[in-house]
């Protein structure tokens, strides 16, 4: 790989001390190239989430470490914004404020106020939101809260978006137009993805590259797969696709038949 | 914290109001609508007002009914109003000392409560956050806070008479004592329930300890504060009114003291409807106010 963008090398998670310490992840090695979208994929419980987790620099990593663009990460910052499974958006402000709290703080002192207001309706835009701007996050579906979240995380121009079973919570026609917004943003803006989901669809879908991982405790990367489709991916084209077909087989091959939970 | 918490319900979304594209609407299609939106609203109304109304009315009836006309003991509603009826109809008048009409008394009340509710407001608060973020104040602080709060309002009464000398602080500092503790409670609960989300969402977004505390912290608080203030005010409208009893000089409390000592038992009885109407609007008030502070989104 040379030099990858993030490279995640020899990381390993324990919590707590002593007897009670618990080691959730070993010896985790992952290069990821910048613009590329990659899936880590597995059982519950088998410490996915603190792998992004540690990525985000919310959980620090016991061993090994995190880099991104020649950085260590050590705690969390705006340049790896998360987005989270249930939305996370502050029911006090309304759906422009929410974004325009990130806005503010990640641009302060680099764009004016005008510039400010006018990236917040941008990114808003981005995820078809602008219509719903001055709504509660209670006043809006659970699909559009995650545009939302999504639009926030966008709008803090990450250097990687981590997306932690972002459609997880929604219902399967949902969950689809989220899969196709999420593709065509990433199409047209080239984001680097880091993406935890329990979904093999939609691993497949998505992903350059889907991690596989061992069921825990001390889970690692198993298996990791390219997917060789062009994009832009049409869910209905690509169902018929040999290699799709191949990518899914695989990776359902690794998850029931080697690592059944 | 067993306390209902004010419903801070949404306000369901409004239709769009149709704009009237027609110049001149029809008058019969132009009244319909208008008199059936105020034939709603007056029966809302009805439904609200009647009911207690009547449940009122019936325990006049029964008390009157129990208690005759007879000189001894509780005094039957019409006695109260033959005796009482400067008191009921003109709370307003003052003839100097502590000859006045009840308004007065209870304005005098609502002035020590005031102020004693807005420093235990302030500093309840204050300790709250402090006692809910920081696990070692909350180890240190808590166990005494749990057991002054079972304190009753007027065993402090002789301590801070002997601490201050004079009636008046003596008395705020009994509504601050009563008051701070549902308020401390509350908060630090608040504080220990923010969604770890949110934090997570702080800390992505690096905002400062400042920031995290105006932009978070307290608007995630905002319902539990107003569950304590609204608990606070409550108690410390109790604490006023015994401790102006035993405090003398003016104030409702004083009042109903002063005729239990002149035998007026009637007046006594309207002054506890005083009491009891001021004590449920200034719930009423801190209820209305949490409505207008959160606006109204307190849940996700």
């Amino acid at each position: 790989m040379g030099k990858a963008y993030l490279s995640i090398e020899n990381l390993g998670v324990t919590f707590g001390h002593g007897a009670g310490a618990s080691e959730v992840l070993r010896g985790v090695e992952l290069q990821v190239a910048k613009g590329e979208f990659v899936s880590i994929i597995g059982h519950s419980g088998c410490g996915k989430s603190t792998l992004l987790n540690v990525v985000a620099g919310l959980v620090p990593a016991s061993t090994g470490a995190v880099i991104l663009d020649r950085e260590a990460v050590s705690a969390p910052g705006p340049e790896r914004a998360v987005v989270f499974q249930n939305h996370s958006l502050l029911p006090w402000l309304s759906v422009r404020e929410n974004v325009q709290l990130a806005v503010d703080k990640v641009f302060a002192g680099k764009k004016s106020a005008a510039e400010r207001r006018d990236w917040t309706l941008h990114n808003l835009d981005l995820v078809k939101m602008t219509h719903a701007r001055d709504k509660r996050p209670s006043e809006i579906s659970g699909g559009m809260k995650q545009r939302v979240g999504i639009a926030r995380a966008l709008a803090m121009q990450p250097k990687v978006l981590l997306l932690d079973e972002p459609f997880g919570a929604l219902d399967a026609l949902t969950r689809a137009h989220l899969q196709d917004s999420v593709m065509e943003i990433q199409a047209s803006l080239n984001n680097t993805v880091l993406m935890v989901t329990h979904d093999v669809d939609e691993a497949v879908l998505l992903s350059d590259r889907i991690v596989m991982m061992t069921n825990g405790p001390r889970a690692t990367i198993g298996e990791v797969r390219p997917v060789d489709l062009v994009r832009p991916r049409d869910r209905l084209a690509v169902a018929e696709d040999a290699s799709y077909v191949h990518a899914r087989a695989a990776v359902i091959e690794f998850l029931y038949a080697r690592r059944a939970a | 914290m067993t306390y209902p918490k004010p419903d801070f319900a949404e306000a369901a979304p409004v239709a769009a109001p149709v704009k009237a594209s027609v110049a001149v609407p029809p008058p019969a299609a132009a009244k319909n609508p208008g008199g059936g939106g105020l034939g709603r609203r007056a029966g809302a109304v009805v439904a609200a007002v009647l009911p207690p109304t009547l449940t009122v009315l019936v325990i006049m009836a029964l008390w009157q009914g129990l208690s005759g006309d007879s000189y001894e003991g509780l005094p039957s509603p019409s006695r109260i109003w033959l005796e009482s009826k400067e008191l009921i109809v003109d709370p307003f008048y003052d003839r100097g000392g502590v000859d006045k009409g009840l308004f007065w008394h209870v304005l005098t009340s609502l002035k020590r409560v005031a102020f004693g509710f807005s420093i235990s407001a302030v500093v309840g608060i204050g300790l709250g956050v402090l006692v809910g973020a920081n696990r070692w104040a909350h180890r240190g602080l808590d166990p005494i806070f749990q057991v002054l709060r079972t304190v009753p309002p007027l065993a402090w009464l002789p301590i801070s008479l002997a601490a201050f000398h004079e009636a008046n602080p003596s008395a705020l500092f009994v509504i601050f004592v009563t008051s701070i503790w549902p308020i401390v409670i509350n908060t630090a609960v608040g504080v220990r329930n923010i969604p770890e989300d949110y934090r997570n969402v702080a800390r992505v977004l690096r905002l400062s300890p400042i920031e995290y505390f105006f932009k978070i912290l307290l608007p995630a608080t905002t319902p539990y504060i107003f569950t304590g203030l609204r608990i606070g005010v409550g108690m410390s409208w109790l604490a006023i009114v015994a401790s102006e009893m035993l405090l003398g000089g003016v104030g409702v409390g004083f009042f109903i003291w002063d005729q239990y000592n002149a035998s007026r038992i009637s007046d006594i009885v309207v002054a506890l409807a005083w009491v009891g109407l001021t004590g449920f609007a200034l719930d009423r008030i801190v209820a209305l106010l949490g409505r207008i502070v959160s606006r109204g989104d307190a849940a996700s």
